[in-house]
């Protein structure tokens, strides 16, 4: 076997795709709906939201932090940009800038007060995530917003194939979105320097800053963009939806943590791909909705997903262990 | 005894650096005074000193941390140096290698090697660059390394062979290393020595900062010696001897004559027959009686802590026997070694002897809390204040308060109270594992006179080391440990220094 | 590093200190009751709000205590509202399907209910606590794993939804009062007091914390550090439970979903009550008075007629407001000193 193939396949990445891809020949066998086009389709449309986010925190987790509020931002960005555009014309570019904005304000703030208040990240994001929440809901009294502006609404997307039923099939926003946060990802983190100054970072703090590493702008940058694929996923969950309501989003959280975690990125930083975090979206994806498919009552479901959350990262600790058993033997 | 010599010395290069001059204060604290320094362009020069004699600070001060007091002068290169800063004595080619390595453990070694040059900024990666970089320095150095490896896979050795390269990269004229031997078994020291012979030849000065004596004097062409922030003086390596060294860095004379006491009569403690673990140590047998140290030496990777671990119960053995007292014992975790008298002392002070954050107090009574106990199962404040007030004493450990974390005192305080935590066991046996790692030579010998006076007392102690002089010294009896086997016994009073240096390495 | 002289066993330093903690959480509790007592007088500082305050702690107070243990050992619980839920549930489904019929028999299967969900309990705890100590998982991934399948259990066995209509006890326990002091606040402090002492004064509490700030140091000492760890979750666990059982009393109705939002809050309430997220330190009182800051903030912005999502935020800010003024105050000191 060349070698890169088997590094490859001792890699974690490696591991889940072999997972993923049993999963999807199992689900492809075991009912027939799943392997359709319609089903892959509606599949990328609806987890769309969740890729984004994923891609977004990936980047947070590699350099060494954690975001919970994520999904506080995105509550915000979408529903100050539909209600601008409820009220103006602004038409896409507006939209897409507001969100793009509020996003990146949030993700900014985070990394602020990261930076000067010497509490780690994961409780400056719980609180940041309550501020957000809790005055988003206050100025809106939780009230949703029905009506989006039509030229919104009917969105974009474009009609890629046409079978022969007549069923047209449609390359969407939602996948739009997906696609490009995933590629933009990738392309920071493995072909531009910050990206792996980012890495640096979460591998080691210390030695980042002796290298000349400036943590407090990298982190200006890693939260910032959380911010902004946030505020970007919180745009085509809005579309998509077709209404926005300032508390569908809070709560995903650490369903969107635990995709990232599961493709192998390290809480501790320094870790993680976009392959991997693809991957591990697609685990969960795929389990859901096979699921739902071979007709599991709907409320079932998350206890499925709960058990392969535990069986897997209980796989990885093991393994873990295993290598640095090796290791030491290695060493000794 | 054949000492590693150099080749002749090169006495007409020009020297890269000249200092003179160089005082440094802080407050009212004189951390350098008058210090003159000269390294010539691919010398290699040990700077010695304890801490606190100012060799820090004056690595500080030459990679540009640390301005001087006026009045000093810098010369680099033949330019007179003003304001000198990290990034422009980074151009100037000085390299410093701190003692943690600062690397990156998830990230490549080529990575590791070019990041300053290649992947700092804002730009694109270049790959490719990135590789011709890292595989230039690792021909030039001549050593094995995987450009494509995962950094934290390496061992610590070829870690520090990867930092090296990293200087190189960046095109040092002067590499500082701090403790570079530390964790280095003696081939890997050897690698080393072939290293710096290496970055010689390429007119790369390198300082090493050490307090291993022997292998100071092994390595390095000239010695300069810091004490209380002044220089004592600059000598060559070849007329230095660790005691003159070790006398000089501490203005003291040690009595290094060790009294054996007759243990003849003495009952045997602990007996050790045919000990062995696969992949550690091999039919190891020994015996300690009451009242004596034994010292067992051998260098990283003779298997001397492993066999340690197992006699404390972390690592069991697989085959052979332990007997406390005649009685034989399964020693299948450490709180079964411990209950059976058995304390070990890791070598790892701060990460395992210690929870640094954590008061003096609750370190002391850390393995004895299950007996302190008073009305209900709780703690009970006179019997641990009781405790915890009888080791402060007992050993002298200078606290201003029990409850102040443990990281804030000295290293010798420290080890004070880590031994001060085994004591409060009640243990027969006592392991203690290079006990003097990191502590200043004038606190060394306290640790050594609570040692003796525990031994006297009727302790067995089980020294181990790899220090020459710490079981050469301080033990009765000397037991040489290689490569899993015991390889030789003997008699303190029998062998000198250089001899036993030539048992172990040999 | 100073005298010579032997000091004074450390019994005598063991005396009262104030830590900084309890100084800067009294000093804002003052702060906020003046406020308060400006802006609402008598409306705040009546029999009624304060009852109502006291109604309302004790859940949030017991779930925190349920995530302060965890912490304290370095590590986090997520999953304490799911396992608070379905130990509910478990009760909840016993008192509605058995023993209804009143009389003795009754008796016994109200107290099968209430073992019923600590068992529950136990058994979530203990499932963390050995694949957090036995196999390596770290905290916050095993117990988010932990939460997802409990709710996820909870959800699938009740279909989303809710049972109810207990046995008047427990009604009583959720509503009722002893001598005017809510029954839900007396089994707070029951339980809160029994755990303050037992962290910060027995061998058990010692070794969680020491271990929280350096397990391995703590291992090499001769402690099981495994059967600690899972001992903390356990405890964690069980505390949930109870947390569980007073959310139902005081609902009459148990459900998969009740008190998601207070999971992160407790970590905010911990914190601000001055236990370190990384481990090693904190104590029960800090929590208590932490608690007590934030209860006086939601109920008065209740009587504010201030909505209870903006209390939300308020305790947001009130973390990083105090973390913020901790930081400019470190940075002052200096400066006084040297005057």
């Amino acid at each position: 076997m060349p070698e890169f193939l088997k590094r490859g396949l001792h890699s974690h990445e490696g591991k889940l795709l072999l997972v993923v891809l049993a999963l999807i020949v199992f689900l492809s066998v075991a009912t027939p709906s799943f392997f359709t086009l319609q089903n892959l389709v509606d599949l990328l449309t609806s987890y769309a939201f969740s890729g984004m986010l994923a891609a977004g925190l990936l980047v947070v987790l590699i350099s060494g932090g954690i975001d919970i509020s994520f999904t506080a931002s995105a509550s915000v960005a979408q529903y100050v940009a539909m209600t601008v555009a409820n009220a103006y014309h602004i038409g896409w570019l507006g939209v897409i800038g507001i969100c793009g904005g509020v996003g990146i304000a949030c993700g900014l703030l985070n990394a602020l007060l990261i930076g000067t208040l010497g509490l780690s990240s994961i409780i400056v994001t719980i609180a940041t995530l309550n501020v957000f929440f809790g005055l988003l809901m206050f100025a809106t009294h939780g009230n949703e917003i029905f009506s989006l502006p039509d030229w919104f609404v009917n969105g974009a997307s474009w009609v890629v194939y046409t079978d022969k039923n007549e069923t047209p099939y449609a390359f969407n926003l939602q996948m739009l979105g997906l696609i490009s946060a995933f590629v933009l990802t990738a392309i920071i983190l493995t072909r531009t320097n910050i990206g792996r100054q980012i890495y640096a970072l979460g591998s080691n703090k210390d030695a980042a800053q002796r290298v000349g590493i400036k943590v407090f702008r990298i982190n200006l940058l890693v939260y910032g963009y959380m911010g902004f694929v946030a505020g970007m996923a919180s745009l085509i969950q809005a579309q998509d939806a077709q209404s926005v309501s300032p508390n569908a989003l809070v709560g995903r959280e650490l369903d969107v943590l635990a995709a990232v975690v599961l493709g192998g990125a390290s809480l501790t930083g320094g870790v993680g791909t976009v392959s991997g975090t693809i991957l591990g979206v697609m685990l969960l994806a795929c389990l859901e909705n096979g699921l739902l498919l071979l007709g599991v009552p709907s409320y079932w479901s998350q206890c499925f997903t709960g058990a392969v959350i535990l069986i897997a990262v209980s796989a990885l600790a093991i393994e873990r262990q295993r290598h640095r058993a090796a290791a030491r033997r290695v060493m000794a | 005894m054949p000492r590693r010599s150099h080749h002749g010395e090169d006495t007409h290069l020009p020297n890269f650096i000249e200092m003179s001059g160089i005082s440094k204060h802080f407050g009212g604290v004189t951390a350098l005074a008058d210090v003159d320094l000269t390294i010539a362009a691919g010398e290699v020069h040990c700077l010695a000193g304890e801490n606190g004699s100012g060799k820090s600070t004056l690595i500080k001060i030459i990679s540009g941390v640390q301005p001087p007091d006026a009045g000093g002068e810098i010369v680099i290169d033949g330019t007179r140096q003003t304001h000198l800063t990290p990034s422009e004595s980074t151009r100037l080619g000085i390299q410093v290698i701190y003692q943690d390595l600062a690397l990156f453990p998830d990230l490549t070694v080529a990575e590791n090697i070019g990041f300053a040059q290649h992947l700092s900024g804002l730009h694109g990666a270049r790959w490719a660059k990135l590789r011709e970089t890292a595989q230039a320095v690792i021909a030039r150095l001549g050593v094995q390394l995987d450009p494509a490896a995962r950094l934290g896979d390496l061992s610590i050795a070829q870690r520090q062979l990867v930092a090296i390269c990293r200087a190189l990269a960046a095109d040092a004229r002067l590499v500082i290393m701090d403790e570079p031997t530390a964790s280095l078994t003696r081939t890997e020291v050897d690698t080393l020595l072939g290293i710096t012979r290496e970055l010689k030849r390429r007119g790369i000065a390198v300082v090493f900062v050490s307090h291993r004596l022997d292998e100071v004097l092994e390595i390095a062409e000239r010695v300069t010696v810091l004490r209380d922030g002044r220089k004592l003086g600059t000598w060559d390596a070849q007329e230095m001897t660790p005691a003159r060294l070790g006398t000089l860095m501490t203005g003291h004379e040690f009595d290094y004559k060790i009294a054996v006491p007759d243990l003849a009569a003495a009952p045997v403690v602990l007996s050790v027959s045919n000990l062995s673990r696969t992949g550690d140590f091999e039919d190891v047998s020994l015996e300690i009686r009451a009242g004596e140290i034994l010292g067992l030496i051998g260098l990283l990777g003779s298997g001397r802590t492993e066999l340690a671990l197992s006699l404390f119960g972390m690592r069991p053995a697989e085959s052979g026997e332990i007997r406390l007292n005649g009685k034989p014992v399964l020693l299948r975790s450490n709180r079964a070694a411990i209950d059976e008298g058995i304390a070990y002392v890791s070598e790892d002070r701060l990460s395992l002897g210690l929870v640094l954050e954590q008061p003096i107090a609750s370190n002391i009574i850390l393995s004895t809390l299950d007996r302190l106990t008073g009305a209900g199962g709780l703690l009970s404040r006179e019997r641990t204040g009781a405790s915890v007030g009888h080791w402060i004493e007992q050993l002298g450990i200078k606290v201003s308060d029990p409850e102040n974390a443990v990281r804030t005192l000295s290293g010798g305080n420290q080890q004070r109270v880590v031994i001060a935590k085994w004591l409060a066991t009640n243990p027969r046996v006592l392991i203690l594992d290079s006990p003097t790692v990191g502590v200043d030579i004038n606190a060394k010998d306290g640790i050594y006179a609570i040692v003796k006076s525990l031994a006297a007392a009727g302790m067995a102690v089980l020294m181990i080391s790899d220090e020459i002089p710490e079981v050469l010294y301080h033990s009765h009896r000397i037991l040489v440990m290689q490569s899993g086997r015991l390889k030789a016994e003997y008699h303190p009073m029998q062998i000198t220094e250089s001899a036993l240096r030539e048992a172990i390495d040999a | 590093m100073t005298s010579n002289t032997p000091p004074r066993p450390a019994a005598s330093t063991a005396r009262f200190r104030p830590s900084p903690v309890l100084a800067r959480l009294s000093v804002l509790f003052v702060a906020l009751l003046i406020l308060f007592a400006l802006l609402l007088g008598e409306r705040l500082f009546n029999a009624t709000a304060i009852r109502s305050m006291a109604f309302q702690l004790p859940e949030l107070g017991v779930l925190s205590l349920a995530m302060m243990i965890p912490l304290l050992s370095g590590g986090l619980d997520l999953s304490i509202i799911a396992t608070a839920n379905l130990s509910a549930l478990a009760a909840a489904y016993i008192f509605t399907h058995f023993g209804t019929g009143g009389g003795t028999g009754a008796v016994v299967w109200h107290i099968v209910a209430l073992v019923a969900a600590f068992g529950v309990a136990g058994a979530i705890g203990l499932l963390n606590g050995m694949v957090i100590a036995y196999l390596g998982v770290s905290p916050i991934l095993a117990t988010l794993g932990t939460m997802t399948f409990v709710k996820g259990v909870a959800v699938g066995l009740t279909h989303g939804g809710v049972i109810s209509g207990f046995p008047s006890f427990m009604v009583f326990i959720g509503n009722g009062s002893l001598l005017h002091v809510p029954v839900v606040l007396i089994v707070f402090v029951l339980v809160a007091i029994p755990v303050g002492v037992m962290l910060a004064r027995s061998p058990f509490g010692q070794k969680v914390a020491m271990l929280g700030s350096n397990e391995q140091a703590v291992r090499y000492s001769g402690i099981d550090t495994r059967r600690v760890l899972v001992r903390v979750y356990l405890l964690s666990a069980l505390l949930s439970a109870v947390a569980g059982l007073l959310m139902m009393a005081r609902f009459n109705s148990a459900n998969a979903a009740y008190g998601e939002s207070y999971l992160l809050i407790t970590i905010l309430a911990a914190v601000l009550g001055g236990v370190d997220p990384a481990g090693g330190f904190g104590r029960v009182s800090g929590l208590v008075l932490s608690l007590i800051v934030l209860q006086l903030v939601s109920t008065a912005a209740n009587l504010l007629n201030i909505s209870q999502f903006l209390s939300l935020a308020l305790w947001g800010a009130v973390l990083l407001g105090v973390a913020g003024v901790g930081r400019v105050w470190a940075s002052l000191r200096p400066m006084l000193k040297r005057r």
